[in-house]
């Protein structure tokens, strides 16, 4: 620890661009590239597995509180302990990290999808009804796009967290852009703060391009939103409320 | 899930339950680290996220309001491993210090914004009222607002916490004590049995603070304030409608 605490001391710059540029195509790359991988197939996983289990949790009232109990207790629990736990069943590979992220995903979204298939006023799916709506029709027609707002929140959140997530995957050596923190950190002589700042800035960037990408999906598929205005500022601070998960 | 069961056999090892390296001691370890970091987290979000949910007009309240809100989502997209690390080669303090630093940069933002978004929501009418009565903004504060937004605090606070206890694992990995020292120690020796043990005791220690929670939420929430499960459904006598095994309150069950 001393001996790590003491590189700061001799002048070291945070960032050298020497070795950003000499990495640039090789390791910078090939872990970008992963974390790609890692971060994007449990969001779409999760969201596979969340759209039909949100809607037997909004039609059938028993079932949710079951669903929510376990979805809860699930997203508690460290990611880090999952990723060891699911290294028994799926030894060291992608797997191990994607189907923790995935349930986390679905931890996530499962209460975004009743709480937007509730947001529906029951007048509204009364009239679908009344103008002859069949319940597949209104639910795809009436129902989900009114719902959309706030899974959309829901997506924001999980894929955001899921970015920063996977960087804890470096401790098992599955990171994504975690294992630049990692070789960072074995750097020979005290560490070296170039590959973990690079790792850090390029997550944080990742996160912030989602987030951007699936507002603006989401502008594009609720345009009658943007007739009123400050349409979406309640889902937004739903989602704010929803707070940081676990990491 | 053989392999998971063939090493609950590391839990009856010799000497697992002693010495510096026994579950007892690491378990103390960690709870502390985790204890230690959210006392702070709390102490600087809590009072925070008070005041500034109180003051909700005028322009420097909207600022606040926004910068809080903006937070959550910038402390979500943080990678707690990156920032360990960086904390550790960067600063030239102790041991303990560098990695509390992002520990309880971490946990802030759920309190503050819980606290700031219950306070901020407490309904007009009430506050208009407890003026009426003749409360000073204190008193409105204490009495009204922070019962009211008590379930949000909550949810903030526990979510701070297990953030804090799960991020304190990871922090074994630059040298800190506690339970996740047999994660980055048994990968480091490629010991299957000592990662699975240590991710079993984080696993039962983060339910466990979710237990806490709960209970500490019946204990101090009002029951007047606590959401109903399905709100548009009046509550009628004789119906079956709602499970009594319902769990008491549903922005409470949410992460």
């Amino acid at each position: 620890m001393t001996a790590l605490s003491a590189a700061a001391a001799d002048g070291e710059p945070l960032v050298r661009w020497d070795w950003i540029s000499r990495n640039l195509d090789g390791s910078i790359a090939e872990a970008f590239r992963e974390h790609l991988v890692l971060s994007f197939t449990p969001v779409l996983l999760g969201l596979l597995i969340a759209l039909p289990l949100g809607l037997a949790c909004a039609r059938w009232s028993r079932l949710y509180p079951v669903v929510l109990a376990a979805t809860s207790v699930l997203y508690a629990v460290p990611a880090i302990g999952l990723f060891v736990i699911f290294v028994a069943f799926t030894q060291l590979t992608y797997t191990t990290v994607i189907v923790p992220l995935a349930l986390y995903t679905l931890s996530v979204l499962v209460p975004s999808v009743v709480d937007g298939l509730r947001s529906v006023p029951d007048h509204v799916r009364q009239s679908a009804e009344a103008m002859g709506y069949r319940p597949l029709r209104r639910l795809l027609g009436v129902e989900l796009p009114i719902a959309l707002p706030v899974v959309m929140a829901g997506l924001r959140v999980a894929t955001v967290a899921n970015i920063s997530l996977v960087s804890v995957g470096a401790l098992i050596g599955i990171g994504g852009l975690g294992q630049l923190m990692v070789t960072g950190m074995k750097w020979p002589g005290g560490g070296f703060t170039t590959p973990i700042v690079v790792a850090i800035v390029l997550i944080i960037l990742l996160a912030l391009v989602a987030d951007l990408l699936l507002l603006l999906v989401q502008r594009l598929l609720t345009p009658w939103a943007r007739a009123g205005r400050g349409g979406g500022r309640a889902a937004r601070r739903a989602a704010a409320a929803k707070g940081g998960g676990a990491a | 899930m053989n392999v998971i069961w063939n090493s609950l056999g590391w839990f009856g090892e010799a000497g697992r339950w002693s010495g510096p390296d026994g579950i007892p001691t690491r378990l103390l370890e960690h709870l502390w680290y985790s204890l230690l970091a959210f006392g702070i987290t709390v102490a600087i979000a809590l009072p925070l996220g008070l005041v500034l949910g109180h003051l909700r007009r005028g322009r420097t309240a909207a600022v606040a309001g926004f910068l809080v809100m903006s937070s959550a989502n910038a402390a979500r997209a943080l990678p707690t491993l990156g920032l360990l690390i960086l904390a550790v080669i960067v600063t030239t303090a102790g041991d303990l210090v560098p990695i509390l630093i992002p520990l309880v940069a971490l946990a802030i933002p759920p309190v503050l914004v819980n606290t700031y978004a219950g306070v901020q929501q407490v309904d007009a009418g009430l506050r208009d009222a407890a003026e009426g009565m003749g409360m000073t903004g204190r008193q409105v504060l204490a009495r009204v607002e922070l019962p009211v937004a008590l379930p949000l605090v909550l949810l903030g606070l526990r979510t701070a916490l297990i953030q804090i206890i799960s991020t304190a694992t990871i922090a074994a990995y630059v040298g800190l004590g506690g339970l996740g020292r047999y994660i980055v120690d048994g990968y480091s020796r490629q010991d299957y049995d000592s990662m699975a043990g240590g991710a079993i005791l984080v696993i039962a220690l983060a339910i466990a603070t979710q237990l806490v929670f709960a209970a500490l939420y019946r204990a101090v929430v009002s029951p007047g304030v606590r959401p109903q499960a399905p709100r548009p459904r009046p509550e009628r006598p004789g119906t079956k409608r709602r499970a009594p095994s319902a769990p008491p309150a549903r922005k409470e069950t949410l992460p």
